[in-house]
């Protein structure tokens, strides 16, 4: 029993304890999910340490249990500077999704507060298993509580996209499955850490056709959860549908499931297969990055257009996945952590608004900013670390996987469009919601941040600066971890590469990031 | 030639599950006349209890492992397996159906001594090494079945019910029986370890087309116990027509036996000519699988639905069979578990929830049960999520272990198929749970009444067992996997 395994567990064990509260005692409910996350959020901030001082390659809490004996499935979790963040990020955003949820969830309270923290065990199980068997189950696991909050708690369409949501997700999932039972039989175990070291030594050793139609079953069930267009049409639904607390536990985590699989599974065990297919995948990714773009500045409705800003944001961490290099590798991550921090914000400020006026029409706002000032700077901030402005978190990982992906692939330069749309956008949202002049009705409905929302959004808004200027406190396990899993793929590098820029050092900051600022 | 034709004490020791239920069922019959209109729902305690004991003694009959009756029947870890399987299926049963009998005032002794007498059908079934004896034990187990299925006689739905499937499956068994005939007359023999030391030696014997023909026509009569394509058209009538808790039946213990046999003849007698029926048997899996789950996108009726449910996962546990391996036995004879608690856990729902003369068995009819009563729904999510296939159920591992072994059997097409069948699948069940959480409670779910006592139980062991065959499945899979080589 390692720390790691109180943080997976701990979840369960709240969800549990929730189920067994009077449903009629609403406030308890709250309350105790309030403590239990957070309780679960302090003890998760043992796991940094370790991980920071941990040897480049090695798992840290790594447990390694029997489960079930034919075939061989192994209890097996550890955590590495890749999943590090994406852990704190379930367990940051799960008490911040308890309060936002305090007020606007007045029905089936018990239910709702069950299934969030049961979410938050699906989805740090994801990022801590090393046994893919492991992986599978906490990854279909996390789709059961999701369906629930978007299908009851949902807006009108919540059923239509509850539905389309989780058979969407179903269909990859069983494509990964029977690439993941395949590999078993090749590989005879599940474990990641074994077949990884089997393929690179070729001890375990699997044809060129079979490597491509076993990364192509990863491929597809990752790249509809990312979502990679053109398998994009569930997540705009998914989005609007949900309360805000799915929303954005939906963005800011679940979606990381799919780059995750990517980075951890895809790219480092079939290696020639991804390389064979990036262009492919570069090609889509940039043509997410520009598409979510453009649809995101005709939506009228808000959540619509943080959605289809997601859809743009995660390209650019497909996008520098599939560069193969360092700096490609580090900035996905990183921008992992970066749109699950400001993306969250941008889903919980609409949430703010929502509460107050019933909307999410952008044309029944405007000039907000007059009645409720600290709302909009709190969005002011937001929506700029969201458009990638320098020293706000976006802006670190969209600059290192631009930097990172025109290394090999020409055509990048039209992912940084993307940037450049998503200043259009946000920036004519903001103009719209809040500048110009506040009608009576709305300034009547519109008071400014309270307490709990300070609490909300404060924390979120002090990472966003952090993440943006404090690189070094983030990246540095990152770019260890990467460094290990890019190596052996490195050294298979066939062609493409012209010249390769000095490698980042594990634990040091990329020295193009400090001559950028 | 055996001389001594007596049996041993060890032949009786071995029938003992079969003798006790046969000797409860009969005695139930001939005190029914002296027994007043209450006392008879003690028929119920006494059916339990000799189930109780027939279980106990199918248990302690693995202690002596072997032939008997002259090597008609067999008793190994497999046939144990199922004998357990179809008297725990028994025990459901009868506490699922006592609320119901009462509330459709037909509390009588037939419906328990049936019930008993099906059972045991299916034990002989279970352990018959001989084709003869599957076909008395098939026979006892579908004469009890047909009547149970048209129990309530004065409704016409249980009379379509009966009628279809007494006339359908009649047919059928004339198909298995004519194959036995010709299996008989190709290699001179019914028992299953002779016919296939015939077709394995290179005598004159051994003719291969009428061994494949006679494997075709027992096929027929399998598949259609076990409601594969294409003799499934039977199912969705007879299942949405029967009794609710007779269904439950139906389509947990017949058919995993029957899946049994088919194991047992076609992996030991026919396996030296696997190369003449495997290509039949993973058309029909494939085919199944795609009937029952794009048939089933379209029901309202949940009887129904789950009735083409049941057909897709008849197909899922096929592709083990196509697969013809151990795993593959191993894998069929755990989903048959994992599928015998969740569908029977389905089902006593219906049962509980369709009321006097199962008026309420639309779909639509559960709106708003989540909220109304949570327990029972709660529970009714754990077995639609395990008939789904959700990690941590049984009905995942079942589902696992079945394409594992197809993985292994090299049917990578099938598999594939087959999972993105299970993905389309996830729709249907997901559309209860849909009405039975997101939509507001309608006139049958306010005028709910307390889940009865036998119903609650039958609820809670079904989904003890799916949760621990999806959390700790080698408690089950390991029996299974030992007792998987059917070549002895």
């Amino acid at each position: 029993m390692t720390l790691l395994d109180a943080v997976i567990f701990l979840p369960l064990l709240a969800f549990l304890i929730v189920m067994a509260l009077p449903k009629e005692n609403h406030n308890a409910i709250r309350m105790f999910s309030l403590i239990a996350s957070l309780a679960i959020f302090v003890v998760s901030l043992g796991l940094i340490g370790s991980v920071w001082s941990a040897a480049p390659g090695r798992f840290s809490f790594e447990n390694n249990h029997p489960w079930v004996q034919t075939p061989a499935i192994n209890y097996h979790t550890g955590l590495d500077g890749i999943s590090l963040w994406l852990v704190m990020l379930s367990t940051l955003l799960t008490p911040i999704c308890v309060l936002i949820s305090w007020r606007s969830i007045d029905k089936h309270v018990k239910q709702f507060f069950g299934f969030l923290l049961l979410l938050e065990f699906g989805l740090i199980g994801v990022f801590c298993a090393l046994d893919f068997f492991l992986f599978f189950v906490f990854w279909e696991l996390s789709l059961v509580p999701m369906y629930f909050l978007i299908g009851i708690w949902g807006h009108d369409r919540r059923i239509y996209s509850a539905l389309k949501f989780f058979v969407y997700t179903m269909a990859g999932s069983m494509l990964m499955l029977v690439a993941m039972i395949y590999l078993y039989e090749q590989a005879g175990t599940f474990d990641y850490t074994r077949i990884l070291a089997g393929l690179q030594s070729g001890s375990i050793s699997l044809s060129s056709s079979e490597q491509l139609w076993l990364f192509l079953g990863f491929f597809i069930a990752f790249a509809i959860k990312v979502p990679l267009f053109p398998l994009h049409t569930w997540l705009p639904d998914a989005h609007v549908e949900a309360p805000t607390a799915g929303s954005v536990m939906l963005a800011s985590v679940m979606l990381k499931m799919g780059t995750y699989g990517l980075l951890r599974f895809c790219v480092p065990l079939f290696p020639n297969a991804a390389r064979q297919c990036a262009d492919w995948i570069v090609i889509l990714a940039i043509i997410g990055i520009v598409y979510g773009a453009l649809v995101a500045m005709v939506q009228p409705n808000m959540k619509k257009l943080v959605a289809y800003s997601s859809v743009s944001h995660l390209g650019f961490v497909v996008l520098g996945i599939f560069s193969f290099t360092q700096q490609g590798f580090d900035g996905a991550v990183y921008q992992m952590l970066a749109h699950g921090i400001s993306t969250g914000a941008l889903f919980l400020i609409v949430g703010f608004l929502y509460e107050r006026r019933h909307s999410l029409d952008i044309a029944a706002y405007g000039g907000v900013a007059t009645p409720a000032p600290w709302l909009s700077s709190a969005f002011m901030i937001t929506m700029l670390a969201s458009i990638g402005l320098p020293t706000l978190s976006n802006f670190i990982g969209e600059y290192l996987v631009l930097q990172g992906s025109s290394i090999n692939f020409r055509w990048t330069v039209f992912a940084a469009l993307g940037s450049i749309l998503a200043a259009c956008y946000m920036l004519w949202l903001y103009q719209r919601v809040f500048f110009g002049k506040a009608s009576e009705d709305l300034t009547h409905h519109m008071p400014d941040l309270n307490l709990r929302e300070y609490a909300i959004i404060v924390p979120l808004i002090i990472l966003m600066v952090w993440t943006g200027t404090y690189t070094r406190s983030f990246l540095a396990p990152i770019s260890a971890s990467n460094a290990v899993l890019l190596g052996p793929i490195d050294a298979r590098r066939e062609i493409h590469v012209r010249a390769t820029p000095p490698r980042v050092a594990p634990g040091d900051l990329a020295p193009e990031l400090n001559n950028a600022r | 030639m055996p001389v001594n034709f007596m049996p041993t004490g060890a032949d009786y020791f071995r029938i003992l599950p079969e003798i006790i239920m046969t000797v409860a069922g009969t005695l139930i019959m001939l005190i029914e006349g002296w027994l007043g209109e209450n006392k008879r729902r003690n028929l119920s305690a006494f059916t339990f209890v000799a189930f109780a004991a027939a279980l106990v003694a199918a248990v302690a009959a693995n202690s002596r492992p072997g032939l008997s009756f002259s090597n008609m029947l067999i008793v190994d870890g497999f046939a144990t397996f199922f004998r357990v399987l179809v008297i725990a299926v028994g025990i459901l049963s009868v506490l699922s159906a006592v609320q119901y009998l009462k509330r459709e005032h037909a509390e009588s002794s037939e419906y328990y001594a049936l019930l008993l007498f099906s059972v045991t059908g299916q034990c002989i079934m279970a352990t018959a090494n001989e084709l003869i004896m599957i076909f008395i034990g098939l026979e006892i187990s579908s004469i009890a079945t047909y009547i149970l299925a048209g129990y309530l006689r004065d409704d016409k739905r249980n009379n379509e019910a009966a009628l279809k499937y007494f006339l359908l499956g009649s047919f059928a068994t004339a198909f298995l029986l004519y194959g036995i005939a010709w299996i008989y007359g190709t290699t001179g023999s019914t028992n299953l370890a002779v016919i296939r030391t015939v077709l394995l030696s290179g005598g004159p014997e051994r003719n291969v087309v009428l061994a494949g023909t006679a494997a075709a026509l027992m096929f027929v009569g399998f598949a259609f116990k076990v409601s594969a394509a294409p003799f499934q058209i039977w199912a969705p009538d007879v299942y949405q027509g029967a009794p609710a808790p007779v269904t439950l039946f139906m389509s947990a213990g017949p058919k995993a036996v029957a899946f049994a046999v088919f194991l047992r003849v076609f992996m030991t007698a026919f396996a030296p000519i696997t190369n003449r029926w495997e290509p039949f048997v993973w058309s029909s899996a494939l085919l199944t699988m795609i009937i029952g789950n794009f048939a089933a996108l379209m029901q309202t009726n949940i009887k129904r639905l789950l009735a083409y449910s049941s057909i897709a996962h008849a197909g899922y546990v096929m592709v083990a069979v196509a697969a013809h391996n151990q795993i593959g036995v191993a894998a069929a004879m755990f989903y048959l578990a994992a599928y015998a608690f969740m569908n029977i856990g389905a089902f006593a729902v219906v049962t509980h929830f369709s009321r006097q003369g199962e008026r309420f068995v639309n779909i639509e009819d559960l709106a708003g049960l989540g909220w109304k009563q949570p327990v029972t729904a709660g529970l009714f999510a754990i077995f639609l999520l395990s008939l789904i296939g959700v990690p941590l159920t049984g009905g995942f591992f079942g589902k696992f272990y079945i394409f594992k072994a197809a993985l292994d059997a090299n049917l990578v097409w099938l598999a594939i198929l087959g999972l993105l069948n299970s993905a389309v699948a996830a729709y249907y069940y997901l559309r209860i749970l849909v009405v039975m959480y997101m939509n507001e409670p309608g006139e049958a779910t306010l005028s709910i009444q307390p889940v009865g006592a036998g119903i609650g139980a039958t609820l809670w062991v079904a989904a003890v067992g799916t949760l621990v065959l999806g959390i700790f499945p080698s408690v089950l899979l390991n029996f299974a996997t030992n007792s998987s080589a059917l070549v002895k």
